[in-house]
């Protein structure tokens, strides 16, 4: 039980009459890459809100790094030490890379409640750190993101979750708008992850990414996970009979 | 070759290649004004906007003009200033001229001196209870309240009830607006105590102004309220996933907008020794304008209040110039349109030019 980073039980989520998600059981473990995957709507993207507290969920429980746990909100979850990188990038546009890295977490120089004098020297230092062992490429550190490409952006934003020492990073649909070799890089530092054992939860529609990344597929239909396998038990098309819906029922890891 | 600079990952830049800061292309704008004015000066009426002509004066500027022409925006600039990290964290505020009257009103009635010239003050409001000549603290205090509850509820609204910034001080507005004639029944409130006419005396409203200018420009460059505010008018989303308190960060930049508002109607009440409910009429319009012009974008994020007091800068030259060719105050009000108008038009090619090269 120890080496379990995650765990859900019957995770349940409604809105007003629609079952987003229903009775999620869901468990990581150490070190561990998990895909989840399915078609829209399928309840991707809730399960992670759920987690992540963006929204409270109708009911269940979680469980996250030995304890169980409820979290108030996005901060919470995150000070916790669940990092995740949103579909929609929550990056600002205007502000440079170390103002995004340190974005809601800045490091002060003198407390003064809300006029608290930034370090800026000690976000840039840490921001270059984070960029090296992430192996991301950013020309120049003080351009506001709003001038660089998707590629850099998603680096940036996958960046500050390895800047801070989480337990567990969840990205959802990371190289979605990503050309080939911007997708390259973004795996790359997936793999640098993994390397460095931090667990990691991807959401991707890329059946080729989820083989070449990934220990288990987890994969969603109608608000339920219809399937959970070892990457080595399965293939794609067995994968997609179960996005389909052509496959039914849970499949369970064979022990 | 171009000198470049190593970067992160191997990567390298350009440095020398760094894009412009905004407010210089607006800098260069106000001497391109300023140029103007002189230009035609010296052709049309022989006489110089910038220089002295006087024999008997022995200064190498026109320092009357200079003077007039940073003095006449420097109670709007204070109210630019707020209105200028409203619009950067993704907000607008259209009620700052009237907490201008509002709270010349109120803070001049605690500011009252009890006899005018051996007479009781005719005006005063509070003379049966005894509040007049009161330390000027006092009607500063009661100002800086005024604007902390105006703020207060505005912020609140948007914060709270996610009205649109544009309605929730549209209404303020109005309020305000009827609170500062309801005050006195309508009635001017005049003879303010020395101490009281010595704030917004002379120079002073541009020491003010100046001071609080710098004091903000610190604030938005160094701390954290300022990094918050670029954050929420560049991506609200972002900012509250990241984990800002985007509320209360809004419910504060509308209570300091509030604040330089009736720090504003202290300097000009004291300025005219009067308080009249009609005070601040169209000043919230001019203080968005200064920070239009100053390259504020409307859609947040971006701006600085450098660039709000350059704007304020061009404000007053174009007044002054026009007062300086004999032109009629009307064709003022007009350009001024115009030149925002221009403003914005010229900050939407601004970003187009940049995406297209991103």
């Amino acid at each position: 039980m120890s080496d379990i980073v995650l765990k859900t039980e019957n995770l349940t989520k409604y809105y007003g009459g629609v079952h987003a998600l229903e009775s999620a059981n869901f468990e990581l473990r150490k070190g561990e890459h998990v895909a989840i995957m399915g078609d829209n709507g399928a309840g991707k993207s809730t399960f992670v809100r759920q987690i992540t507290a963006v929204e409270q969920r109708t009911s269940g429980k979680v469980w996250f790094d030995g304890k169980e746990v409820n979290f108030a909100g996005p901060i919470a979850a995150r000070e916790a030490g669940i990092e995740t990188v949103f579909q929609n990038l929550a990056l600002a546009d205007d502000l440079d890379v170390p103002s995004n890295l340190f974005l809601g977490r800045e490091k002060v120089l003198f407390n003064l409640g809300p006029f608290s004098i930034l370090d800026r020297k000690f976000m840039r230092k840490a921001t270059e750190a984070a960029l090296v062992r992430t192996a991301v490429k950013i020309p120049n550190l003080s351009n506001t993101i709003r001038h660089m490409s998707g590629g850099q952006r998603q680096c940036v934003a996958i960046a500050r979750t390895a800047t801070f020492a989480s337990k567990l990073i969840i990205m959802d649909e990371p190289t979605a708008a990503l050309g080939v070799q911007e997708t390259m890089q973004v795996e790359n530092i997936i793999r640098t992850l993994k390397a460095n054992g931090e667990p990691l939860i991807l959401i991707s529609h890329n059946m080729r990414q989820v083989f070449d990344l990934v220990d288990r597929i987890v994969v969603f239909r109608r608000g339920r996970i219809v399937a959970n396998l070892r990457k080595q038990d399965t293939d794609g098309n067995d994968i997609v009979s179960y996005i389909t819906g052509a496959k039914t029922g849970e499949a369970e890891l064979a022990a | 070759m171009a000198q470049t600079t190593h970067g992160v990952g191997g990567l390298s830049y350009d440095a020398k290649k760094r894009t412009w800061p905004a407010e210089f292309n607006v800098f260069l704008a106000l001497i391109i004004l300023v140029g103007a004015f002189e230009l035609i000066g010296r052709v049309f009426l022989g006489d110089s906007f910038l220089f002295n002509t006087r024999a008997n004066v022995d200064t190498i500027f026109n320092e009357a003009r200079l003077q007039i022409i940073i003095l006449q925006v420097s109670i709007v600039g204070i109210i630019a200033i707020g209105v200028t990290q409203v619009i950067i964290s993704g907000g607008i505020d259209l009620s700052s001229g009237s907490i201008v009257g509002a709270t010349a009103m109120i803070a001049m009635s605690f500011a009252q001196v009890a006899t005018v010239n051996g007479n009781p003050n005719p005006k005063a409001m509070f003379l049966a209870q005894g509040w007049t000549d009161l330390p000027v603290i006092v009607p500063v205090l009661v100002a800086i309240g005024c604007g902390l509850l105006a703020g207060l509820v505005n912020g609140s609204l948007i914060a709270y009830t996610r009205i649109p910034p544009f309605i929730a001080t549209l209404g303020m507005m109005v309020t305000a607006r009827g609170i500062a004639k309801w005050w006195s029944k309508g009635q001017p409130i005049s003879f303010p105590t020395e101490s009281f006419a010595a704030i917004g005396k002379g120079l002073m409203p541009v020491i003010i102004f100046i001071s609080l200018a710098i004091l903000f420009q610190l604030i938005l460059s160094y701390t954290r309220y300022g990094k918050h505010c670029y954050a929420i008018g560049s991506n609200e989303d972002a900012a509250r996933m990241s984990g800002i308190n985007v509320q209360n960060h809004k419910i504060l930049v509308f209570v300091i907008a509030g604040i330089l508002a009736s720090l504003a109607a202290v300097v000009l009440s004291s300025k005219n020794l009067t308080a009249q409910a009609g005070m601040g009429v169209m000043y919230e319009l001019d203080a968005i304008a200064m920070a239009v012009i100053g390259g504020v974008s409307l859609s947040g994020g971006r701006g600085s209040i450098i660039g709000t007091v350059i704007g304020a800068l061009i404000f007053g030259v174009i007044i002054s110039g026009f007062t300086f060719l004999r032109l009629d105050a009307y064709y003022q009000e007009m350009v001024k349109g115009v030149i925002i108008i221009g403003a914005v038009v010229l900050d939407q090619w601004r970003q187009r030019l940049r995406a297209m090269r991103a």
